[in-house]
């Protein structure tokens, strides 16, 4: 048993350094300008998929129905574009407060150049994690005793608040009022420059595999650790959970911090993808299309997560753009076809899954599940 | 003092207007145990009739006619998105419920191409009125009054009617309803059909004072009275609309004030600290949990 | 006189104006099998209740290894309505909840099993194993705790061997037969490493030859973990077979306690209980 164990993390492991290898490859092969939908939906994919998967381990695997996605990955989001926009460009930035109360720039603080970027980056990611769990550890104790739905349209208040309170002009000199943050380092920072200012290696969308991947990774792993297994535990019967020595709020809080963490580094690396900061992207409505990945992947799978998350984004953002144009075949308007009409088609589908594959893509399996025992229950079926 | 009496009218007015959807959150959390988030996009959709009848047929016809549609929506909703999910976990009702949200907002996105639509004027309430030197609508006025009238109506309807004692049980325990032969989905889709009523209801006058209609013109209003429901105390329907006035009260009163952008913030730290502190709301019966 | 594991100190827990358990006064020495019986209804869950944590007691106190884990005095509105005994002896009030009564050494099994539903039989016993790990979260993530794990997993494979259920180890935990189950629920809770065993009806619904393998198997388990053992059973088999000591509770109050011989001949007893039941 240990053996195969062992084997199947190697597969996994492989393929997984297989597709980041891909993604390279790609990146470089195709031209980035003709197919510039192949690579937002994959970054955004990347994004989505990590975010999902964060809000996947809360309501998936500790049964807590939390709608406070949006709200954690603002903070993130905020924090990463506070603490890396260049100090040379936030006098621009921040041109209505007359300058940022905050003036350093961490990739400046370490040094510039490569090594700068790289790690005031990393740093600023985990920083706006930090910040987003330490807020959830804040809101935990009292929100966390509420019931599923109470705590859902609580969470999903949370969000709201948090959006006005980075509007609010008084904070303005911090976190530039209702307006957005912007020129800060993005994943095109990392497509590697000659001399000349010349592209010669294109890494945009590995690193954002590349980070999302680690976080997915952290999170599997706790969720197959003893501490997820505990999680679990109290998503399938809370009385038993704590009759056999689980501590029900320590362990809720502990799930809800550590999600909302990812939710938070999550919100960074969207920041890196749109190019902005905004609060009024971070809306209930971006909470929802989070909640939807989720279920159409599969409430309690991973790599269930991950798959819808690339699905939903190639599909609202590139495979179903034929909906929104008008078109005409033969001198023939076709019917239906105009703007929003693409949204509409997509709800439909959701509206599928919700009602008649509640179990999603994945159910509750993950992907190597399914090679493991396709043999079994072929025989058993 | 004027400037006291404009927001005590508008707020009023808001509040009733509140009011009239909160009842129709308050009515199905208290029977199905669901929070319906479609609720606030039938409201809207309400609006978005509206704006599209009066554009073919004259004023009398419209607004029965939206009245009839919007219960409509509200029962085939509840058929297509929640019945069938009767037995499944409670979070995966919520979630459908979620969806059609979803659905209707991308509907009436699709719809209107995305651009605000202009809400009619509706003779005799659209009108100016001067209250105590204050100008305003009919509408504020005649708000209060039809919603004590529906409120009285209803609450005539749930006490002394034969439907509204079945809905008194389902609510009170939705198995042993059942068992005693009480069909709950006549029940639950009465339920559905007065809370579409009401929401239609609210929509001509919420958009006869507010006239702009966007797709997203339902979802805060419906969050506001949600938390209006939930502060009164959920399943009960005057804490719904007393609830419902002081949101609309206080929303007035902040906008008025220099804190206008925290006005929805406010809405919902009122709801955090009402669910952590007080759960039951003002009038909420306990409700016990069967360990 | 033998060393006390469990003791139940004038306990009353008066739900509004409802006393469900009056004045209610039990020891348990290390190594026994006690016995709690009582009709339906008599408040022997409530009992269990209040000892693991899960009901804050109205008055009176709890005590587990020489050490007050429990105590509480009526407050508020109950001061009113309070219908027992002994209100003013208590002052302090201790309520810890059922994961820290768990983690100080006692286990429990539930009436209507309570199984974990989506995990497998051997996760189900390895998750009872959490409480008594020392990881935190970081070095459990980052698998720092390879060592505590693996003695885990070797723990409860042993554990799944000793009560026969090492063959179904991977089988989802409902899929197995209701004994099974049952006798699942017992390894689970024997996996949180227990001093004190408490059994919540462990016959109720099984046939004469399962209850019958689960008395030798209880008596098994004390032997082979030193436990002590406290129960609530309606199978009267099973109780006088099995216990060394047995208390009785009616209607709230204790009525009687001996030893088995002794409580099939009390008179009140048998009017109050086994009289009525003669199928027992």
């Amino acid at each position: 048993m240990k053996k195969t164990t062992t084997k199947s993390t190697w597969m996994l492991l492989l393929s997984v350094a297989a597709l980041l290898a891909l993604v390279v490859v790609l990146e470089n092969v195709l031209d980035p300008n003709k197919n510039i939908m192949v690579f937002t939906a994959l970054k955004k994919g990347a994004v989505y998929a990590l975010v999902a998967v964060s809000m996947n381990l809360l309501n998936g695997f500790t049964g807590l129905f939390s709608l406070g996605q949006a709200g954690f990955m603002l903070l993130g989001a905020y924090t990463y574009a506070i603490l890396t926009i260049p100090t040379a460009q936030r006098d621009a930035v921040y041109y209505l407060y007359n300058g940022s109360a905050v003036n350093f720039s961490l990739p400046e603080l370490f040094g510039g150049g490569a090594f700068g970027l790289v790690l005031g980056v990393l740093l600023a990611l985990v920083l706006g994690g930090c910040v987003a769990a330490a807020v959830a550890w804040l809101i935990g104790l009292p929100v966390l005793r509420l019931k599923s739905d109470y705590l859902a349209i609580a969470t999903l208040g949370f969000g709201e608040i948090i959006r006005a309170v980075f509007q609010w002009d008084k904070l303005g000199p911090v976190t530039n009022g209702a307006n957005a943050l912007k020129n800060f380092p993005t994943f095109s920072n990392f497509n590697i420059q000659n001399a000349g200012g010349e592209v010669v290696l294109r890494l945009s969308t590995f690193v954002a595999f590349l980070l999302a991947g680690i976080c997915v990774a952290v999170i599997v792993l706790l969720i197959n650790s003893t501490y997820g297994r505990a999680f679990k535990a109290i998503r399938d019967d809370e009385v038993a959970a704590e009759a056999m020595g689980i501590n029900l709020s320590k362990h809720k809080r502990l799930a809800f911090v550590i999600s909302s963490f990812f939710a938070g580094v999550g919100g960074g690396m969207f920041a890196m993808f749109a190019n902005q900061a905004q609060a009024k992207t971070f809306t209930t409505a971006m909470t929802y299309e989070i909640l939807l990945i989720v279920v159409i992947g599969g409430i309690g799978s991973v790599s269930g997560s991950c798959l819808a998350a690339f699905l939903y984004v190639a599909a609202s953002e590139w495979w179903l753009r034929f909906l929104d144009a008008e078109t005409f075949i033969g001198g023939v308007k076709v019917p239906l076809l105009r703007n929003g009409f693409r949204m509409v088609v997509f709800s439909v589908v959701i509206m599928i899954v919700v009602l008649f594959f509640r179990r999603g893509i994945m159910g509750d399996r993950e992907l190597p599940d399914l090679f493991r025992r396709r043999g079994k229950e072929g025989a058993a079926k | 003092m004027q400037y006291a009496i404009s927001i005590l009218l508008s707020g009023v007015s808001l509040g009733g207007q509140y009011a009239l959807i909160a009842i129709g959150y308050t009515m199905v959390y208290g029977i199905l145990r669901l929070i319906n988030f479609a609720h606030g996009d039938v409201f809207m959709v309400a609006g978005l009739m509206m704006v599209y009848l009066t554009a073919s047929v004259p004023l009398a016809v419209s607004v029965p006619l939206v009245l009839v549609l919007t219960v409509l929506l509200g029962f085939i909703i509840e058929r297509a998105a929640y019945k069938p999910l009767r037995e499944a976990p409670r979070m995966s009702v919520m979630i459908s419920a979620i969806g059609v949200s979803y659905l209707l907002q991308n509907l009436a996105t699709y719809i209107t191409g995305g651009l605000p639509q202009m809400y009619p004027e509706i003779p005799g309430i659209s009108a100016t009125v001067s209250i105590a030197g204050v100008p305003t609508k009919w509408v504020t006025v005649v708000t209060p009054v039809l919603v004590l009238a529906l409120v009285l109506a209803l609450t005539q309807l749930i006490h002394h009617t034969k439907v509204g004692m079945a809905m008194r049980a389902v609510a009170k325990d939705f198995e042993t309803a059942q068992l005693m032969g009480i069909r709950i989905n006549a029940v639950i889709s009465t339920t559905f059909v007065i809370g579409s009523f009401l929401a239609a209801v609210g929509s001509v006058l919420y958009f006869t004072n507010y006239q702009s209609i966007v797709p997203l013109s339902g979802s805060l209003p419906g969050l506001r009275a949600f938390v209006a429901a939930v502060f009164g105390g959920i399943g009960s329907i005057p804490g719904a609309v007393v609830g419902a006035f002081i949101i609309g009260l206080s929303e007035s009163v902040i906008k008025g004030s220099s804190w206008s952008i925290f006005s929805d913030a406010f809405t919902f730290a009122l709801l955090i600290i009402i669910l952590v502190v007080k759960p039951t709301g003002l009038f909420g019966e306990k409700v016990t949990d069967k360990v | 006189m033998s060393e006390s594991v469990l003791k139940v100190e004038n306990v009353t827990m008066q739900f509004g104006g409802v006393v469900a358990v009056d004045n209610l006064n039990l020891e348990v020495n290390k190594g026994e099998i006690v016995a709690l019986i009582g009709p339906n209804g008599a408040g022997k869950t409530t009992a269990f209740n209040v000892i693991t944590g899960v009901y804050q007691p109205t008055n009176g106190a709890v005590w587990f290894q020489g050490e007050k884990i429990v105590e509480n005095h009526p407050q508020g509105k109950m001061k009113q309505q309070y219908k027992g005994e002994h209100a003013g002896e208590y002052t302090q009030t201790l309520a810890p909840t059922p994961d820290k009564v768990t983690r100080l050494g006692m286990a429990r099994t539930f009436q209507n099993i309570r199984l974990w539903k989506s995990q497998t039989v051997f996760e189900n016993v390895l998750i009872a194993k959490h409480c008594r790990a020392t990881s935190n979260v970081f070095s459990a993530t980052f698998r720092l705790n390879r060592r505590e794990e693996a003695r885990q997993r070797e723990n409860v494979l042993e554990l799944l061997e000793t009560v026969g259920l090492a063959d179904v180890k991977d089988e989802l935990a409902t899929s197995l037969p209701y004994g099974k189950q049952r006798r699942l629920e017992i390894a689970r809770a024997l996996a949180a490493e227990p001093k004190l065993l408490l059994l919540d009806e462990p016959a109720a619904g099984m046939n004469p030859q399962e209850t019958e393998e689960l008395t030798d198997f209880i008596s098994e388990i004390r032997d082979r973990f030193r436990l002590t053992v406290f129960l609530i059973e309606h199978h009267m088999n099973l109780v006088m077979n099995i216990s060394e000591r047995i208390y009785v509770l009616d209607f709230g109050k204790l009525i009687a306690q001996g030893d088995p011989a002794a409580i099939q001949n009390d008179k009140r007893v048998i009017e109050a209980y086994l009289g009525v039941s003669e199928d027992a």
